[in-house]
């Protein structure tokens, strides 16, 4: 064994046949290549990786154990503290989390600790070992509202504490941004239901086509049994610039082309019904995952694709393996630009961009150097789609049903960070719905926070 | 599963389909909408509430034949079922006392009035009401629109029946007289509510409209409904459907209306070549 080892790079479809399919980018990794990444492991005494996994994966543990070959055991462990381990290895930055931390990556790079959480789902699905066990239920209900990772890592928890859970979803089906927002090339859907089905084995009960704020309040879930209510119902509302032209045909929130493509999978239209417009030339306006996700989509329909993103390379938010895969299948970025209008012909159609050039003024508030226009720099990006992928606001829905619960001024339910308590009792909540957009381990992590407080407030009640 | 329990055709292109929904028909209201899938590679279309049956948990809802997924829905028989049904979405007409409340359908815009108009009459209102279509054979609800109503006048686009012309054309005819009325309310295609806004700006008599916007979740979530209101962009599903027409953006919302025409022609064009889906080659 010897830990000057490289890491293993992932296996990827080479970006000329990718950028033409939806099948899935990264391969994974052998069992051979897993174990030999495994072995770069030091199992140091420290674990700095587990303080940085929101949900404190046992991570130099199942890491042990892939490298010794006991696959089963390395997925025990996992899903002992993650119900959604083949999700989180594919879509988590480690680099700002678990990997962060490794020791290895002060002097070499980071153990590949996605990549091995991947292969240990992956494998455990491969050889049928991977078994939810049996728990006698405590007779207590809980409602989780939202089948997004948020709900889907509470509802886990909780049904192996012995909680008969059901979980109502709005859309007429499961995973929520997992399903609509996640591209099938970053997420295979069957990776996505197989977690499901896994959740749903533990005893979960999963109701779709439930709008919770319209077909049942929060006070009706109350009056049918339910003890407590965990509300992970997601961002949501998608951000537009209010610029003019944006309302033009051929202007898509990242959320509504994502949604025709993943949830509806307009892309195989007309076999699938939901159409979805795609032009010749794209203009994506973010720097964020799911700008990422967007251009990519937009590339695989066969649009020539530019992102446009008003700061510099340094603070794109998108994970850096994200930006370079976008960049190797030949979407352009252009960086420090700013769009000022969308131009639309006389038929209500996008025709053009209208942008200005930006440079990197003082830090603001989010200590990030504040993007300035140049003067005159104005010019015009030749497209004819726009995709605005800026982020997200919170979905009025459950607030506007609720006036007792407490939101803050951008309408973000507000919660306790670690209990995920309300201001009203027995209501939860966590995830997007409360922090505002992020990622899925986070909101993993607070589904398993309130799973946790929802457990002592019940158990405090008898 | 969504099982219909009554199906009656109301013209050659417009049938009415009471849907068994046990949930939604428990808390929808007048002027909410629901969204439903007929089939695992369906899309997601919204139809408004036309009544419902609390008691019995059924819904009604009136669709006319104009897409794929409107020809297919046609195909369906009682004890046939619909795969998914979500709802209530959209917010409801706040059922007070308004006064005189004028009341105009435009083709198959009758139908979403119905249940405005029963409600209103029930909360105290005096409502009139006029509903039109391009000829006889296509004007719907008569008889239930007159139940419902203190007075109801009809017109057709080719004379056909009642009186010659369009909706608005009445209304403006009370206006002028000095009829005074409180509140204007108007359903059916964007051109015919832009006529009656126009009709109504004048004498500032309140107007409110509501629109069939192309929708996917038809929760906040896509933006795919927006339109300009009062200079702002507000979603037809979260802040809708039903809108002050003095401040709607009548072009935009009808150029968005047509963003996928050509996918829509597309779509019904090959589902009827194939014998309406007989090849079963659609599904």
């Amino acid at each position: 064994m010897s830990p000057m080892k490289p890491r293993q790079p992932m296996p990827e479809q080479s970006p000329e046949a990718r950028a033409k399919n939806f099948k899935e980018v990264a391969l994974g990794y052998d069992a051979e290549t897993a174990q030999t990444e495994a072995s770069r492991c030091l199992q140091c005494k420290a674990r700095p990786c587990v303080s940085g996994c929101p949900v404190g994966v046992d991570i130099p543990e199942f890491i042990h154990q892939i490298k010794e070959g006991d696959f089963p055991e390395a997925i025990r462990i996992l899903k002992g503290k993650n119900s959604l381990p083949a999700i989180c290895g594919r879509v988590c930055p480690q680099e700002n989390q678990c990997e962060k931390f490794c020791v290895m990556g002060k002097k070499f790079e980071p153990v590949a600790i996605g990549r091995l959480e991947r292969f240990a789902a992956d494998q455990a699905v491969k050889e049928g070992s991977d078994h939810p066990v049996e728990v006698a239920k405590n007779g207590h209900r809980v409602a989780v509202i939202g089948s997004g990772p948020a709900g889907l890592s509470a509802s886990g928890d909780l049904a192996k504490m012995g909680y008969q859970v059901t979980i109502f979803e709005a859309l007429h089906a499961t995973g929520g941004v997992l399903r609509y927002g996640i591209p099938e090339f970053r997420l295979p859907k069957k990776i996505l239901e197989r977690e499901v089905e896994y959740v749903k084995a533990l005893g979960v009960e999963i109701k779709t086509d439930m709008v919770i704020g319209k077909v049942l309040t929060l006070k009706d879930l109350f009056d049918m049994g339910y003890e407590a209510i965990f509300i992970s119902s997601g961002a949501g509302a998608p951000a537009f610039m209010n610029i003019p032209g944006e309302n033009l045909n051929g202007v898509y929130s990242a959320n509504e082309f994502l949604t025709r493509i993943n949830l509806m999978r307009a892309y195989q239209f007309p076999t699938y019904d939901t159409p979805v417009y795609v032009g010749k030339r794209a203009a994506v306006i973010g720097g964020g995952n799911t700008a990422m996700d967007s251009a990519r989509t937009a590339l695989r329909l066969g649009a020539e694709v530019t992102v446009v993103y008003r700061r510099s390379e340094a603070e794109l938010p998108a994970r850096k393996e994200e930006y370079h895969h976008a960049q190797d299948e030949g979407i352009s970025f252009k960086l420090l630009t700013n769009p000022i209008q969308i131009l639309g012909d006389d038929k209500g159609w996008v025709k053009g961009m209208e942008c200005i050039r930006m440079e990197l003024g003082e830090p603001d508030a989010s200590g990030r150097r504040r993007p300035v226009p140049i003067e005159d720099s104005e010019f015009v990006l030749d497209v004819d789609m726009v995709i605005v992928a800026i982020g997200t606001k919170a979905n009025p829905i459950i607030a506007k049903a609720t006036p007792d619960l407490e939101i803050n001024k951008r309408g973000n339910i507000v919660a306790d960070k670690e209990s995920c308590e309300t201001n009203l009792p027995g209501v939860f909540a966590g995830g997007d719905i409360v922090s505002g957009s992020a990622t899925v381990i986070e909101a993993m992590g607070a589904g398993k926070r309130a799973a946790k407080s929802i457990d002592e407030y019940i158990q405090s009640k008898k | 599963m969504f099982q219909i329990k009554k199906r009656v055709e109301l013209s050659d292109t417009i049938t009415r389909i009471d849907v068994e929904a046990p949930w939604v028909a428990r808390k929808i209201q007048p002027g909410q909408f629901i969204i439903l899938r007929i089939r695992e590679n369906g899309e997601r279309i919204p139809l408004t509430m036309v009544d419902c049956d609390r008691d019995k948990g059924i819904i009604t809802l009136v669709f006319q034949v104009i897409g794929k997924t409107t020809e297919e829905l046609n195909l369906l028989r009682e004890g046939d079922s619909i795969l998914d049904l979500t709802g209530p979405l959209g917010n409801e007409l706040p059922l007070e006392k308004y006064g005189r409340v004028a009341i105009l359908g435009g083709g198959l815009g009758v139908v979403s009035i119905y249940p405005l108009a029963k409600g209103l009459k029930v909360a105290g209102n005096e409502v009139l009401s006029i509903i039109g279509s391009r000829s006889k054979d296509l004007l719907i609800m008569e008889e239930e629109m007159r139940e419902t109503s203190d007075s109801l006048d009809i017109t057709t686009d080719d004379g056909t029946y009642g009186r010659k012309g369009y909706v608005a054309d009445v209304l403006r005819d009370w206006l002028e007289k000095g009829e005074k009325i409180d509140l204007v309310i108007a359903v059916g295609p964007a051109p015919m509510m832009r006529a009656v806004a126009e009709v109504t700006r004048p004498y500032q008599v309140k107007t409110l409209v509501s629109l069939e916007s192309t929708m996917v979740d038809g929760t906040g979530m896509c933006g795919a409904c927006r339109v300009t209101y009062n200079g702002e962009t507000k979603f037809t599903c979260v802040d809708g459907p039903i809108f002050d027409a003095h401040l709607l953006d009548f072009k935009e919302l009808m150029a968005r209306r047509r963003m996928y025409s050509e996918q829509e022609k597309q779509s019904r064009d090959d589902f009827l070549k194939c014998d309406h889906g007989g090849c079963r080659c659609h599904q």
